[in-house]
């Protein structure tokens, strides 16, 4: 059975002329330890899908379980990274990444290690004790990322993680993703406007459009893991950015500027 | 007031603008050097203007015969200002206590919102030292009166710059807290209120002066101890130059009180954008 399971999905807004239609009939399902990208224009709801997945919005209709679970509040064994980062000013790298396992009420030494060992990992060794502010912007989402994933959550949800960051930036980090994903073999839903970003990443793309909010397609991407950035400029990693461009151009997405 | 806010911009400009850190410490200094300087020649040109003009002593005395006359009993006036400065510093820490409670219960609480909150609005708008007779009738003539006006005018500033505060927080790092299951307390302890503390002391730096305001009004209207009462006897003894004592005491003891406050927040607040030396490099 799937990890996560999604079926009949609504989610309407009220509005002052009246409600507005988020979402509608997305019926999704994640096995464990697959990696799905969720990729579409701005507006199509992409990041409201994965904030209801995530437990922070309610829903109109329909049900998410996760792990069988029928989802009403943020379930266990979630990790979750913005598009912005957010870590807390006064606090240290060290202690911003710590934070979710003081939530989760965990303490003392195991904890402290292992986030050590996670910034490390990040190439952030020796800055756990500077504060973020003191950090670049790749820097900060690496942080971010730690801080996700200390608490070792079966469910990865991720909102445009790398969306604010610059190109350079954001090859690398996909590049430990990949790795990380390689190593860890989380359930990840992650959520881009980027077609590269998401065929490189994923097992499946989830296709949405907007007005309302809904899945069209649903890609597999068949390429050989462990993925390298070199992959990209490969025929059939082509292919599938043809398509997915092909298929955001019927959909009046994407402009095509040939005659 | 206006003096001191002045002086926390002026502050606060330069040490973003000074690059390195050992540097900051001399600049600080000369910034102290040239106050210094300005409040002596202030004095001198007094001293020389009352010399010059000779003036009746009933209406501007010399900044020499002002000394002198607090020589003649520094007890006394010691006494006074030991007084001012409890009741200013009880109400005080009622109003912050009591404030930070209040914004706390606004911010959680639509109820509370609608009814504490437009209750305190409406209260704003009365001038509050006219309640100061009423406080006297309530409590007597004691020190209770006089902390309580100090708290109820510094009330005000603490709970509209910590709701403000509290309110003000990236909706996304409560988001996070969530999905990581926090409590509403954990959220609040963690999240919220450090959040707030920058704004918080913006409060808390008018609160200390309006508090000081409070209590020498409070000693205006009643009382036998105090700043406030020290003037009012010497006023009705036509005693200028001891009227002129109170008032420097009374200045020095608000300036103290909010470079306190100042001190407290770059304590707790380091990592605040107004706070930080040249060093950050944020983005």
């Amino acid at each position: 059975m799937a990890y996560l399971s999604i079926s009949g999905l609504r989610k309407t807004y009220g509005s002052p002329r009246g409600p507005v239609t988020a979402l509608r009939g997305i019926d999704l399902e994640v096995n464990e330890g697959e990696f799905v990208s969720i990729l579409g224009p701005s507006g199509c709801g992409k990041s409201t899908l994965l904030k209801c997945i995530a437990g922070l919005e309610g829903t109109s209709a329909g049900t998410i379980r996760v792990d069988g679970q029928v989802l009403a509040a943020p379930p266990k064994d979630m990790g979750i990274v913005f598009q912005r980062d957010v870590l807390l000013d006064w606090r240290t790298i060290l202690d911003n990444v710590l934070i979710t396992a003081e939530f989760a009420g965990l303490k003392g030494p195991a904890v402290r290690e292992r986030a050590l060992a996670l910034l490390g990992r990040f190439g952030l060794g020796g800055f756990e004790s500077r504060h973020p502010w003191e950090l670049s912007g790749g820097m900060r989402q690496r942080a971010a990322i730690c801080r996700a994933l200390l608490c070792d959550p079966k469910l990865l949800l991720m909102d445009e993680p790398f969306g604010a960051l610059d190109a350079m930036t954001r090859d690398d980090l996909n590049l430990e993703l990949a790795r990380i994903w390689q190593d860890t073999r989380k359930t990840v839903v992650f959520v881009t406007h980027g077609i590269t970003e998401a065929i490189f990443l994923s097992d499946r793309v989830v296709i949405m459009d907007r007005n309302p909010g809904r899945i069209v397609e649903v890609i597999d991407i068949d390429l050989p893991r462990p993925r390298h950035l070199a992959m990209r400029e490969s025929p059939e990693f082509g292919r599938y950015v043809a398509r997915v461009r092909h298929l955001f151009a019927s959909l009046g997405v994407l402009k095509d500027d040939a005659p | 007031m206006s003096g001191s806010g002045n002086s926390a911009t002026q502050n606060s400009a330069t040490e973003t603008l000074d690059p390195p850190m050992p540097q900051r410490l001399p600049t600080s200094l000369v910034e102290v050097g040239m106050v210094v300087g300005l409040l002596i020649a202030v004095l001198v040109l007094w001293e020389a203007a009352v010399y010059v003009f000779k003036p009746a002593p009933i209406i501007l005395p010399a900044p020499s015969v002002i000394w002198q006359e607090f020589l003649l009993s520094p007890g006394y006036f010691l006494q006074m200002s030991a007084f001012t400065l409890y009741t200013t510093l009880a109400g005080f820490g009622l109003a912050v206590v009591l404030g930070l409670a209040l914004a706390v219960g606004i911010v959680h609480s639509k109820f509370i919102e609608r009814t504490v909150y437009t209750l305190l609005v409406a209260l704003n708008s009365v001038p509050k030292v006219a309640l100061a007779p009423l406080f006297v009738i309530w409590m007597g003539t004691g020190v209770e009166p006089k902390i309580a006006i100090a708290l109820m005018l510094a009330l005000f500033s603490v709970v509209i710059d910590a709701v403000l505060g509290l309110r003000s927080v990236d909706p996304d790092m409560v988001n996070l807290a969530r999905a990581s299951r926090a409590s509403s307390f954990a959220i609040l302890r963690k999240i919220r209120f450090p959040n707030a503390l920058p704004s918080i002391f913006a409060g808390l730096k008018v609160a200390i002066s309006f508090a000081l305001v409070g209590a020498i009004v409070g000693e205006f209207v009643a009382g036998s101890e105090g700043l406030g009462f020290a003037i009012l006897t010497a006023q009705g003894q036509f005693d200028t130059p001891r009227v002129f004592v109170c008032l420097m005491l009374l200045g020095l003891l608000g300036t103290a009180l909010f470079f306190v406050v100042e001190a407290c927040e770059r304590l707790l607040l380091p990592w605040h954008v107004s706070q930080r030396g040249g060093g950050g490099s944020g983005h």
